[in-house]
């Protein structure tokens, strides 16, 4: 793939987390941690030396063990996390769909959350106002339109979140294993949208434990194991060798 | 890359007005979610405490200050803003956790728009100050138009000691416990609900040290005494804050590339 066409490049990207023994967050402690010397640096590497190249409306799934840094890599990827070294690039916006209804307030309403998530994309009211209708359809949720949010099942939660993130046709779609949630018609209808957003030349991220689903929307899958790329290709091969292991 | 630092940072607000905009409508919201009274208890509440404590000085301390509601509501509003503001400031990268590990947004905008909806709630306020006025036949001097001065002042000062607050107590949870004995210490060296001239003259020359001083003072001139305050008071005001914020945006920078791992 050539250069000029990639969307998202990860350049040897190492995430290292300092695995305290215990987390250190009170003062007196740290004091007299740091007295002793014993503020201990036990080093992990949650990504090591990733490279990546991701091109414009390509799906790409993540797969790998609990633990081997998938999470950390769509996280890198979206900034929300500064890798310790190396860079990544991306050009273009990100929906991100990291953990669903993270952003909600509980205490708001249905109603008051959408502009509130909206604000937090970078979107303004107006603009809301008018995908307002939309996003309701979608999520099927008119009848609890301004109920607050605290009193929604779980499933309800990741139909709004998924509803509002993928209202706005971002450049980027980042999913983290957000399809377990839902009922069954609802996952086969965020499915339907998801491959209606590729279609429309959207990149999209992936990340799931169910084979099945990776096969069915991705084209390119990268394993990860232990923060390394083990392996990078199209899906089927990938996903064979994954679960040959 | 300092610079640059600043310079993002006011490029990158212009972009998130729209956020800030909800998070401080989403503040005034869920404060006042589920009381009969809403938005009237900004006005009540200052009342209210000002009716309590106006009754306990001029009984049992005995003041002598004139109109002495009126000083002490103007105090007080001015110190319950700083108060509560910092407070709320404080928490507020802790509490938006879930969105910090969700989405990138600059971080900074938590801590300021805390302060914002707090200045918010302050504004109304203010009205609690007018009927004072009112009510005690206050002389109403023109020098009460800039009374938005000293205000700016302060919200400024407030942003500064929120975005140093807000970072410490990400890595130290135990800032939220002392802090709440560091502002009891600090409302009595401000002068909320006495006049200086009643300390000895070496204590006075301590509590000029407190910018808090120096905001209720200006803002006092101007509504009680219908008097401008010198340019040396101006500078003070001005310096303090613009330090403060210039301090708090430097460690808040320092500190905020490590708040994921730690929330």
């Amino acid at each position: 793939m050539n250069q000029q066409q990639s969307i998202i490049s990860v350049k040897d990207v190492s995430m290292i987390f300092n695995l305290a023994s215990e987390r250190v967050d009170n003062l007196k402690e740290y004091i007299l941690k740091v007295l002793k010397k014993e503020l201990m640096v036990q080093e992990f590497y949650a990504l090591r030396d990733v490279s990546l190249e991701i091109g414009r409306g390509e799906s790409v799934a993540l797969v790998g063990a609990n633990g081997s840094g998938k999470s950390t890599l769509l996280k890198v990827i979206a900034g929300v996390m500064s890798p310790t070294k190396g860079s990544v690039s991306v050009k273009g916006s990100i929906a991100p769909m990291i953990e669903l209804g993270a952003g909600f307030d509980m205490d708001l309403t249905a109603r008051e959350n959408i502009f509130l998530n909206g604000a937090v994309l970078g979107h303004d009211r107006q603009f809301m106002e008018s995908h307002f209708n939309s996003i309701m359809d979608f999520a099927e949720l008119w009848d609890f339109v301004d109920v607050p949010v605290k009193n929604f099942s779980s499933g309800m939660v990741a139909r709004l979140g998924f509803a509002i993130a993928t209202e706005i046709r971002a450049d980027i779609l980042i999913v983290d294993e957000v399809l377990a949630v839902g009922d069954f018609r609802f996952q086969e209808k965020c499915k339907q949208r998801m491959a209606e957003m590729m279609s429309g030349g959207t990149t999209m991220l992936f990340v799931s434990h169910s084979a099945e689903q990776v096969r069915e929307l991705c084209q390119k899958a990268v394993w990860l194991e232990k923060g390394r790329v083990k392996m990078i290709g199209d899906v089927n091969e990938v996903c064979d060798c994954y679960e040959a292991s | 890359m300092k610079k640059n630092f600043f310079k993002n940072a006011l490029l990158t607000l212009k972009n998130y007005v729209p956020l800030i905009q909800e998070l401080v409508k989403r503040d005034l919201k869920v404060k006042y979610r589920r009381s009969i009274l809403g938005y009237l208890w900004s006005l009540l509440n200052p009342l209210l405490m000002m009716c309590v404590m106006s009754y306990v000085f001029s009984t049992i301390f005995q003041s002598n200050i004139p109109n002495f509601p009126l000083y002490l509501i103007c105090g007080q509003t001015l110190w319950n803003f700083f108060n509560e503001s910092t407070n709320m400031a404080m928490y507020s990268v802790l509490q938006n956790g879930s969105l910090i590990r969700k989405v990138y947004i600059p971080k900074y905008i938590f801590p300021l728009s805390r302060v914002l909806s707090s200045f918010v709630t302050m504004s109304f306020s203010l009205l609690a100050i007018l009927i004072v006025m009112l009510f005690t036949g206050a002389k109403v001097y023109w020098t009460i138009l800039l009374f938005w001065v000293p205000l700016v002042f302060l919200f400024v000062f407030c942003c500064g000691i929120g975005l140093i607050l807000s970072a410490l107590s990400v890595y130290f949870r135990d800032i939220t416990h002392l802090y709440g004995v560091l502002t009891l210490a600090w409302m009595y060296a401000t002068p909320v609900f006495y006049d200086i001239s009643i300390l000895p003259a070496n204590v006075q020359g301590t509590i000029a040290w407190n910018p808090m001083y120096h905001y209720i003072t200006f803002f006092r001139s101007l509504i009680l005494y219908g008097q401008i305050p010198q340019g040396s008071v101006w500078l003070i005001c001005i310096v303090c804050s613009l330090a403060m914020l210039a301090v708090g945006l430097m460690v808040f920078r320092k500190m905020q590339r490590n708040f994921i791992l730690y929330i």
